[in-house]
């Protein structure tokens, strides 16, 4: 037996409250991430990832002040991601209790935020999410391009070439996500998913489109993720942590239960 | 008096994980992130936690004097080293070509690029990054209610090779068996994080705060893997 394959629920933030609706039974106060942080660790996440949706530049603070919270009850690794634009931004997150910092749109608009933020805090703290998409029509081979601006912008990268980039300039980990299949409940774009994990030598973690636990299941097996983040089959109720992983063990994948 | 557990600040990473934990577990002990000698030897634990690169982690051990309050308590008092806080003790890391304190004889080695395949040929990626079972090779203390063969949380590139086996107090397979604790006397370290390893790794540290730092190596448990 060797390393688990892990299961990552996310948490939308904005203004310090948890959106999407989070539907748990017994819950006292469906938005507070604090309680949701702690109850997705009582069913055994491996790590929890706080996704800052604050639109507004004055409530920014607030994310750092939830993840002090957490981070006092609930020992697992936590990444946030949203709006981090400076190494300063990195630092004020780990310091409040991250574990790791999700960098997005920044590692487009400054590659160099990525190089400094990971040879200043290591490598293993700087995850670069990629919003990708696919670009290639019907009957040519695949290809995927990074998008910003919840994928309305194309940026005109390769979704692949760019993971290799951010590798070699120190992302320790990648979030990818598929803006196709993001919101879907079609399972994740396991080509895409394929192509950049196959291609990196750090750990992928596979995003957008889950919809029931075989998503998972493939994500691992045919995506070759090392990792999978799920939102709304945990936060409707649909399923537990608990319930998917014995589910993924039941088709072989090792996972820590 | 001073404190129970004195955490080593030489700004290499986030303490308020290490020092939450603590607070969490021994909710009446004295629990201090510091940088400062006095403090630190006249805490009655000492814990070296650290992330980041080797090079940079010496670099601010020195920058800060630290070696010798660190030689020292490593010699006097329970205590605990925590991944780049574990490699350090070693002497020399393949991380930028670093000389460590050399407390413990053996070096840190990257994993080698080649080796990094399952048995079904599937890449295994580097930083090793999620929970991994540790398996123990020595009864010591700080496994107290924890069994082996329980996951932790890791994540690192570097590993130990310890350059004496009656070191090891844990193994871990990625894919093959690397060093994931060591235990010598008063010292026990680990490459994992105990702090974000949910109850086991609760269970490490409590474990810890209760220990007198004695420790004797159990017949037949150095080599165990043999």
């Amino acid at each position: 037996m060797g390393l688990a394959k892990r299961i990552i629920p996310c948490l939308d933030v904005t203004a310090g409250r948890v959106v999407k609706g989070v539907n748990f039974v017994g819950l006292r106060d469906a938005g507070d991430p604090v309680e949701i942080a702690r109850r997705y660790d009582e069913q055994g996440a491996d790590e929890l990832t706080f996704l800052d949706i604050t639109a507004t530049s004055d409530e920014r603070d607030i994310i750092v002040h939830i993840i002090e919270a957490v981070a006092a009850q609930v020992f697992i690794p936590l990444t946030v991601g949203g709006g981090v634009r400076s190494v300063d931004d990195v630092r004020r997150l780990l310091n409040a209790g991250a574990d790791k910092v999700s960098i997005n749109t920044a590692a487009v608009t400054n590659p160099q935020l990525v190089a400094d933020a990971s040879a200043r805090f290591g490598s293993q703290c700087i995850v670069v999410a990629i919003d990708a998409k696919q670009v290639s029509v019907e009957g040519e081979p695949p290809r995927w391009n990074v998008f910003t601006h919840g994928g309305r912008k194309d940026v005109g990268l390769d979704a692949v070439a760019w993971a290799q980039n951010m590798a070699a300039l120190g992302a320790g980990e990648i979030l990818l996500t598929s803006m196709d299949r993001d919101g879907t409940k079609t399972g994740f774009n396991l080509e895409l998913t394929r192509a950049v994990s196959d291609a990196v030598s750090i750990p992928v973690i596979a995003s957008g489109g889950v919809g029931n636990l075989d998503h998972l299941v493939d994500g691992i097996k045919k995506g070759h993720a090392d990792a999978v983040l799920a939102a709304s089959i945990f936060h409707y109720g649909e399923f537990t942590v608990r319930q998917a992983k014995e589910y993924m063990a039941r088709n072989g994948i090792e996972v820590r239960l | 008096m001073g404190a129970d557990v004195a955490i080593i600040d030489y700004g290499m990473g986030n303490l308020r994980s290490v020092s939450k934990a603590f607070e969490h577990v021994a909710p009446t002990a004295s629990v201090v992130v510091t940088a400062d000698p006095e403090v630190i030897l006249g805490a009655a634990r000492v814990v070296f936690p650290g992330q980041g690169a080797a090079p940079d982690c010496m670099r601010e051990i020195e920058a800060r004097g630290l070696r010798g309050v660190i030689t020292q308590a490593a010699r006097s008092k329970p205590f605990l080293g925590i991944c780049m806080g574990q490699q350090v003790l070693f002497e020399h890391s393949e991380e930028g070509d670093t000389p460590c304190l050399g407390i413990l004889p053996g070096r840190v080695l990257r994993f080698p690029a080649e080796a990094m395949h399952d048995d079904q040929g599937q890449r295994l990626k580097v930083p090793h990054m999620g929970w991994n079972e540790v398996h123990q090779t020595s009864e010591h203390p700080l496994w107290a209610g924890i069994p082996s063969g329980t996951r932790f949380y890791f994540v690192h590139s570097y590993y130990v090779e310890a350059g004496d086996p009656g070191l090891v107090a844990g193994f871990t397979l990625y894919p093959f068996a690397f060093t994931s604790a060591v235990a010598r006397d008063n010292i026990f370290a680990v490459q994992f994080h105990p702090e974000k390893s949910q109850s086991a790794g609760l269970t490490l540290l409590a474990n810890f705060v209760m220990w007198d730092g004695k420790f004797q190596p159990t017949a037949g448990s150095a080599g165990a893997c043999r």
